[in-house]
């Protein structure tokens, strides 16, 4: 894939003595939608750490956008346009939600951000209404719609999300798959880590799946998604 | 006795202003770093003896050296933490509390060994001068201190609501993971809040100096009523350090009035008492 936005070639990470990624190869390009899959514990979330530079990675390299980015520092990875929007959603409560959508171009100043935010609140006018109110006091969905909301003012070129489902309602989970197709129109690039195969398979092009903090299926999407050993692992068809 | 109520009352309102800003930067490092900062006492002692410096020896009036001492005490702040309770703390909130407590031990020390025991006082042309505002006869000196006090907490109010940095302080309080995700970087926060709090005892120290002694003990005092302020207002909240300390300076008046000198300081502690019976975290805390 010559126009990859993300290369991670052989990435070795952990905590302590703890050794959770043992050699992980994977490529995101350009505009592309790629799913990671994996039950709990394999390594997604620490993958996505080392990624944004939260964790550093023992061995290996990370390079986005043609920069090795591996072990730098998390502010610079986030100005280069990686912009991870984690699990728990992660959220400033004691802030307005306007104050936490400014807070995500906090590495791109003042310039651009007016326009980044009549954008965001566009793609998410619940938000709108409630830009005075404490983050803590909205609703999980909302906070949720948040979290991605301030990712994406920081103009990404690449988004991970983790679990951006993850305990919201039917109907939500619903709207969450119709804004990631959205922005996949728009281009953005997305790395997204779900439990929500099925789903997560239908907006991908491409899909890994991880165990025991390896990579061990790879492929495009609707071939994985008709995968007799994906089907008994985690549809228990 | 009616008399002389209205006068103690805004007295103490005068007081509680500089008091204010004593325990903003108390509350302001409380919550940030969620620890209390046990050097708060002996900074402002230091920032007190700088004023002193600058008036005995340079002649520089305090309040023209406010704005001096602020950024130099910032400067201090932010040096502390960035090279000496950061690096020791190691990100464990028990030994920042350690290592502030050490960096007030040396500070304490410090100052006995240069200044020894003894107080000082330096003279101001308006120290003792009174402004007439209809019965009221008003200190011109707390007069001064309690409208620049309150000038300054405005300002540090702003600072804090309405700009990137001060948006990032709020949110690396609270959320420093969440925050790292957007590109602030918590320790810079960190020191950027410890200089701040730093630097509101660099502007009180100016404010305090033409009406109070300075001694090495000094820091001592205000910083007790500084920790009753913040916990009675409730930990880390702006309001009630502004609350609270305006409380505290009238309580302490009133208590003088009523009870005398001998009798009237231990309305202080009962008010902080009773708050707390009655509203456990503070009157402006966040339930937990």
């Amino acid at each position: 894939m010559a126009d990859a936005v993300l290369r991670v070639r052989d990435l070795h990470a952990g905590y302590g003595d703890f050794r959770v990624l043992q050699g992980v190869s994977m490529e995101v390009a350009a505009g592309e939608v790629v799913a990671l899959l994996g039950a709990n514990g394999v390594g997604k979330t620490t993958l996505n750490r080392a990624l944004s530079g939260l964790l550093r990675p023992s061995q290996g390299a990370i390079t986005f956008c043609g920069r090795p980015i591996a072990g730098i520092d998390h502010a610079a990875i986030v100005r280069a346009g990686l912009v991870h929007v984690p699990e728990g959603r992660r959220i400033f409560p004691n802030l307005s939600v306007r104050d936490n959508l400014l807070l995500g171009c906090y590495v791109r100043g003042g310039a651009t951000r007016a326009q980044s935010l009549a954008r965001v609140l566009e793609s998410f006018p619940r938000l709108a209404a409630r830009l005075r109110q404490a983050a803590g006091s909205l609703s999980g969905g909302e906070q949720q719609m948040l979290a991605i909301g301030r990712g994406l003012m920081a103009r990404p070129v690449l988004l991970i999300l983790d679990e951006p489902s993850l305990g919201l309602s039917p109907k939500l989970v619903e709207e969450m798959f119709a804004l990631i197709l959205r922005l996949r129109a728009e281009g953005l690039s997305i790395l997204l880590v779900e439990q929500n195969v099925v789903q997560s398979l239908a907006v991908a092009a491409r899909a890994y799946v991880m165990e025991h903090g390896r990579i061990v299926m790879q492929g495009a999407a609707d071939v994985l998604a008709g995968d007799a050993r994906l089907r008994a692992a985690y549809l228990g068809l | 006795m009616t008399a002389l109520l209205l006068p103690a009352i805004v007295g103490g309102l005068l007081t509680g202003g500089v008091y204010a800003l004593v325990a903003l930067g108390l509350t302001l490092i409380y919550g940030v770093l969620h620890i209390v900062n046990f050097a708060h006492g002996a900074l402002l002692m230091a920032a007190m003896f700088g004023a002193w410096l600058l008036a005995a020896k340079l002649g520089l009036d305090p309040l023209l050296a406010l704005p001096l001492l602020t950024a130099a005490m910032f400067a201090v702040g932010w040096a502390l933490y960035r090279f000496v309770i950061g690096p020791v703390s190691r990100g464990q909130d028990r030994a920042i509390l350690l290592a502030t407590l050490g960096v007030a031990v040396v500070i304490d020390n410090g100052a006995l060994m240069l200044f020894t025991g003894d107080s000082r006082t330096i003279e101001t042309p308006y120290a003792l001068a009174m402004l007439q505002a209809g019965p009221l006869l008003l200190p011109e000196a707390k007069l001064i201190a309690f409208v620049c006090a309150l000038l300054l907490a405005a300002l540090l109010w702003a600072f804090m609501a309405l700009t990137d940095t001060g948006r990032a302080i709020r949110a690396v309080a609270r959320e420093p993971e969440g925050a790292m995700l957007v590109g602030i970087r918590p320790q810079r926060m960190f020191a950027l809040a410890y200089g701040i709090g730093t630097a509101c005892l660099g502007a009180a120290a100016c404010l305090l100096l033409p009406s109070f002694y300075v001694s090495p003990q000094v820091g001592e005092s205000f910083v007790l009523i500084a920790f009753t302020i913040v916990v009675l207002g409730g930990m880390g909240s702006f309001p009630g350090a502004l609350v609270g300390g305006l409380l505290v300076g009238v309580t302490e008046n009133l208590g003088g009035l009523y009870l005398g000198e001998s009798l009237g300081p231990i309305c202080v502690p009962l008010l902080f008492i009773a708050v707390l019976l009655l509203r456990p975290t503070g009157l402006f805390g966040a339930a937990r």
